[in-house]
């Protein structure tokens, strides 16, 4: 018997091994990986986004065929959103000359970026991944357009100095930060406290360690005990939903917990008891676009995707596209760059460089209204664009607010020094070299 | 008939307590080896290196590690990944501190940080046992994990929260950081994971690993027999946290290049945890045999359906992967609940008679 | 002025705002119940098999899954009545864990009998990776709500204006502390008054003496696996109704292990006084001190406080006394 079941584990090791050899990908197309979380414990925000993703790429391939004439070979890489993995994932999809990866989470980000300009693979992080990346000229491979998480936090302020009567009003407020007690949560905290410094009000941090994610109760009692006037919450997965439940347990006013727009999903809304509760976006959400109608029409409704009707146009799946979108432009401009139809990971770098969506450009691509306005330069690869509040109304999320500019002028020059100081720590960082190309 | 002994005399006793008494095992260690340091490298493209072999190594040094406790002394922590995240702070620590030393030098430097904590978290020991100090090392677990969190020093007040590695040299060769080839992280990795290996086989082979091994078997016939509890566990403690460290300062300069602490979470403590149960306790064969089996099988596993041309969803994959994965652990463990090393034990046997029965 | 703040100004805090403490005080409460439940998942299989069940966490999840999984699907058949689909989901529910309790015993225990403690405890591990994959395969990664309503739990809050404050007691935390409450009565009563609780106690003591009486330990192992698939159903039920059903819940199970060293791993009553400890313990002190630490301790506060119970007495509260004979 044991002989036997060795024999049997020896065979299946041998068929395993014999089948693990690296495939070439075909020369006529473009490859285009997408690190995807559809398992885990993220998988609730992982789903939306993937197939987002996947279906406007999937939509260009069956509505024009592909991009320039040239298909999208799209393949996801299933990381659980796990760093492990994610590695993993990038040394598969790094031999079949990919000419983007989208990692699609901070650790993983993280442990690309000093890879991409030895590898000559641009990074699309968009609006998550290290902040002080926006700065092109220390970072010319890693893109995290439209907006990083110190914009988000400052249109925060700057809509709660709305809300409250002027900036000078803020004197005095107390203002809450429920955060991941992880790098990706404590993000805002450098710009909010320089604000706080600037405008005179209080910042409280209420940090939720990853291991305790559903079990907030004395986290929300302190804010009880301290009732800030408003809270910011950079939230993900099953701490968002739990956070919203407490709140309303304590009898939060709903409408001054203000989310990131990671905190952002359907789910975190949590059905009748979250209502009133906002999380910023800047994508709009709903099918009536004639971009979302296109990937309903070639994609949804022919079954080439495992989306359902029911989520196409949710928040996630909206911003997914949009990811797509700019991962679509970055070819369109490397193509009409370089006049190559099979572009390089050298080649969309640059296309990604002179990414600019205005608002025609918008318009032709069926996006108008969709999509913020977004312009990357070789400088700046973020843009620091506007972004709204959503608000959920018990069952879905609705646009409650006009676009909010981040105060860009503390935003960036704490970029920049972020970007020096990153650029400083990493003995060798190397200067950029890469040329820069004129906005298309 | 293959692995015959016949005819190889020993004729003092150091050849007689020799680790590998038999010239067959000799000449096998010394082909691994061989393939290890040039075939490997040679043929293996960048995947291989990169995400197969050079956690492979790490994990099993942390595997080893783990084993001298657990697997030797019959401690069992659940704080392995606590104590290599103190590994991989220290040695970020050291470098941004003085930078002129050679990175080599503070990945094992580092372990001594580690050591320290250990022996720190080590002192329960003496009371507490079985499953009831596991669950205590879980108070380092999360302690330590909070304190990489929460205090900024340890990253260098980086605003992103996360360690990040930059260039180092050895003999001008870059050996960390983007620019360094997986070949020459893949030999340095190598190098310090077989001369730590070396060192741990010829410490639990000597006197210390027999007080060790009698603490395992009875903590209390063994001290009747003279040996001093508290300094042989605290010593434990303080060698596997060593090797833990070592490990993850490696996990980070030289394989993720850039870490935040969810790296060092319980879940990586476990995973180790598991690579040294299935590979089998006590034995330092078994832990490199854990480690592939709990971290390269599932990347196998992940890879046969698309190259038989079964063309599968890639979450659906990972679904029976995670099947496949559990169902196998529980079937070795029926097969051979003593792990991967017993079998290759039995095996050995089978070698040695074959082609008889016995 | 640190001492000030350690050993004056929480007090003077609890002093000057009633309410809040005996909120803080509900609170904690509410939790230890709910960490005696998972704890309790745990004792009653390492009581009767010596398994420390690595898989609670997931059973959990799979218990919860499950639950609104069938549930679904009962609606799509075109159940119109919700109250009807929820309870007859809740029945099947019962059933899968039935069944997951016997495949355990039949596939990995049995062919396991006898081997060190370690070794099964790597057995749960598998058995958790394998129902991760099946979780995620049958049911699919998303996040579900759970049934809450469907199965009559209440909504809404009571606030008790005493003590110059309001306390608020949410009613579905008055009913999970209900629920958990009758539960670990339950099984505390049928593992101590009836026959196979007595026959429980015998495998405990000694397998072999157990066997030899006519004991059989198949059957006790697929009655104590099924209950702590009860507890792990529950426990599902209430933690998903105060967040949402999706595979994060797992690390719930985490909470359970500070209150297995504090109380003892094979005792029931343990699990229950060390819930409690733990569950007001840790609310109390992340509230009136965690801000001195810079917040969040309550990750690590836990094992901390049953360290520290642990070295006066090594085998937890209501531990049985590790005798040890050369």
């Amino acid at each position: 018997m044991r002989m036997k079941a060795l024999i049997i584990a020896a065979a299946i090791g041998t068929v395993a091994g014999s089948a693990f050899v690296a495939t070439a990908s075909a020369e006529d197309t473009i490859y285009v990986p997408l690190f995807t979380y559809r398992t885990g414990p993220f998988a609730v925000s992982g789903i939306p986004i993937a197939n987002g993703m996947h279906d406007y790429l999937e939509m260009l391939n069956q509505r024009d065929g592909g991009i320039g004439g040239v298909k999208l070979a799209i393949e996801e890489c299933e990381t659980g959103y796990d760093t492990k993995k994610g590695v993993e994932c990038y040394e598969t999809v790094k031999d079949k000359k990919p000419v983007m990866i989208n990692p699609y989470s901070t650790g993983i980000t993280l442990q690309i970026i000093p890879k991409a300009s030895v590898d000559k693979i641009p990074v699309l992080s968009m609006a998550y991944g290290l902040s002080a990346s926006a700065n092109g000229t220390y970072f010319p491979w890693i893109f995290n357009a439209p907006a990083t998480y110190w914009d988000g936090a400052s249109v925060f302020v700057r809509y709660i100095a709305q809300k409250e009567g002027g900036v000078d009003k803020l004197k005095g407020k107390k203002i809450g930060l429920v955060h991941l007690d992880a790098p990706y949560g404590k993000e805002p905290i450098p710009v909010l406290e320089a604000l706080a410094k600037d405008y005179g009000f209080e910042l409280v941090l209420y940090p939720v360690p990853a291991a305790e994610m559903l079990n907030q109760s004395s986290l929300w009692l302190n804010v009880r005990r301290d009732k800030p006037d408003w809270i910011y919450m950079q939230g993900f997965g099953a701490m968002n939903p739990t956070a919203v439940k407490e709140a309303a347990k304590i009898g939060y006013p709903m409408d001054h917990l203000i989310g990131v727009w990671w905190a952002g999903n359907e789910a975190d809304g949590v059905g009748a008891e979250g209502k009133g509760y906002q999380s910023l976006s800047f994508t709009n959400i709903g099918t009536n676009f004639p971009v979302i109608q296109d990937i309903m029409k070639h994609v949804v409704s022919k079954g080439k995707t495992q989306t359902t009707k029911d989520e196409v146009g949710l928040n996630f799946y909206n911003r997914a596209v949009y990811n797509a979108i700019l991962i679509a432009e970055g070819i369109r401009n490397a193509q009409k760059l370089t006049g190559k139809k099979v572009v390089t990971g050298e080649d969309v770098r640059r296309g990604l460089e002179t990414i600019n969506l205005t608002e025609a450009r918008l318009k032709e691509i069926g996006a108008s209204d969709f999509a913020p306005i977004t312009r990357v330069t070789c400088e700046d690869h973020n843009g620091h664009n506007d972004a709204f509040l959503v608000q959920w109304d018990g069952a879905k999320w609705n646009k409650a607010s006009e676009n909010i500019k981040p105060i860009t002028d503390k935003v960036i020059p704490l970029a920049d020094a972020a970007a020096k100081d990153y650029a400083e720590k990493n003995a060798g960082w190397p200067k950029r070299t890469e040329a820069c190309d004129k906005s298309s | 008939m293959l692995y015959r002994e016949a005819g190889q005399f020993k004729t003092n006793y150091a050849s007689d307590l020799a680790v590998f008494p038999i010239l067959q095992d000799r000449m096998g260690i010394a082909a691994i080896l061989l393939v290890a340091f040039v075939a490997v490298p040679y043929f293996g493209n960048d995947f291989l290196l990169q995400a197969i072999m050079i956690p492979f190594l790490i994990f099993s040094l942390a595997t080893i590690g783990l084993n001298l406790l657990t697997g030797y002394t019959g401690l069992l922590s659940l704080g392995t990944g606590a104590f290599m995240g103190v590994g991989a702070y220290a040695c970020y620590k050291l470098e941004t501190l003085f930078p002129g030393v050679n990175i080599i030098v503070w990945i094992v430097t580092a372990g001594f940080a580690s050591a320290a904590v250990g022996v720190l978290f080590g002192l329960p020991s003496l009371r507490i046992k079985g499953f009831y100090l596991a669950i205590a090392t879980l108070a380092a677990q999360f302690f330590l994990q909070w304190c990489f969190v929460r205090i900024p020093w340890l990253f260098n007040y980086n605003t992103s929260g996360a360690i990040e590695v930059g260039t180092h040299t050895l003999f001008g060769i870059p050996i960390t950081g983007p620019n360094a080839t997986s070949t020459t992280r893949y030999l340095i990795a190598l190098s310090i994971v077989v001369v730590m290996t070396w060192f741990a086989s010829n410490l639990v082979h000597g006197r210390i690993g027999r007080m060790w091994m009698a603490v395992r078997d009875m903590d209390i016939a063994a001290e009747l027999m003279g040996i001093r509890l508290l300094p042989t566990k605290l010593l434990a403690f303080a060698v596997s946290s060593f090797y833990c460290g070592v490990a993850g300062a490696m996990l980070v300069f030289l394989w993720y290049g850039g870490a935040e602490a969810d790296v060092f979470s319980i879940n990586q403590s476990f995973f180790i945890l598991f690579m040294v149960i299935v590979g089998g306790l006590g034995s330092l064969l078994g832990s490199f045999l854990g480690a592939a089996f709990i971290f390269i099988l599932p990347i196998f596993l992940r890879y046969v359906p698309p190259h038989v041309g079964m063309s599968i969803f890639p979450a659906t994959v990972e679904h029976i992967t995670f099947m496949i994965t559990g169902g196998l652990i529980i079937f070795f463990l029926i097969v051979e609940p003593h792990g991967l090393a017993r079998l290759w034990q039995t095996a050995k046997q089978k070698l040695r008679v074959w082609p008889f029965p016995y | 002025m640190l001492l000030y703040k350690i050993f004056i100004d929480p007090f003077v805090q609890m002093g000057a705002s009633p309410d809040l403490f005996v909120q803080t005080l509900w609170e904690g409460l509410v939790a230890g119940v709910l960490y005696a439940l998972i704890a309790l998942g745990f004792v009653l299989i390492f009581k009767a098999s010596g398994v420390f069940n690595f898989a609670q966490g997931i059973m959990v999840v799979f218990g919860a899954l499950t639950l609104v999984g069938i549930y679904e699907i009962l609606v799509r058949w075109g159940i119109s009545q919700e109250n009807v689909a929820a309870f007859l989901a809740l029945g099947l529910t019962i059933g899968v864990m039935f069944l997951l309790a016997f495949a355990v015993e039949r596939i990995v225990l049995k062919p396991l009998v006898n081997q060190p403690d370690i070794i099964l405890f790597m057995a749960t591990f598998g058995l958790t990776y394998f129902l991760i994959g099946f979780g995620e395969y049958v049911f699919g990664g998303s996040s579900k709500v759970m049934i809450a309503d469907q199965l009559y739990l209440p909504k809404g809050f009571i606030d008790l204006k005493i003590l110059g404050g309001v306390v608020s007691l949410q009613k579905i935390d008055i009913a999970a502390a209900v629920i958990a409450s009758i539960m670990v009565t339950g099984l505390a009563l049928f593992f101590s008054k009836t026959r196979i609780g007595r026959a429980l106690r015998a495998v405990a003591d000694s397998h072999k003496a157990a066997l030899s009486v006519g004991i059989s330990l198949d059957q006790i192992w697929v009655i104590v696996w099924f209950a702590s698939g009860l507890v792990a159903l529950v426990t599902g039920i209430m933690w998903g109704a105060r967040s949402e059903v999706s595979f994060a819940l797992e690390v719930i199970a985490l909470r359970a292990l500070p209150v297995l060293i504090l109380g003892g791993f094979t005792s029931i009553p343990g699990a229950i006084v060390g819930g409690l400890i733990i569950g007001i313990g840790e609310k109390l002190g992340d509230f009136y001190w965690g801000a001195l630490l810079g917040r969040g301790i309550e990750s690590w506060l836990a094992y901390f406080i049953a360290l520290v119970f642990l070295l006066f007495r090594p085998q937890g509260l209501f531990g049985e006394k590790i005798i040890e004979r050369v």
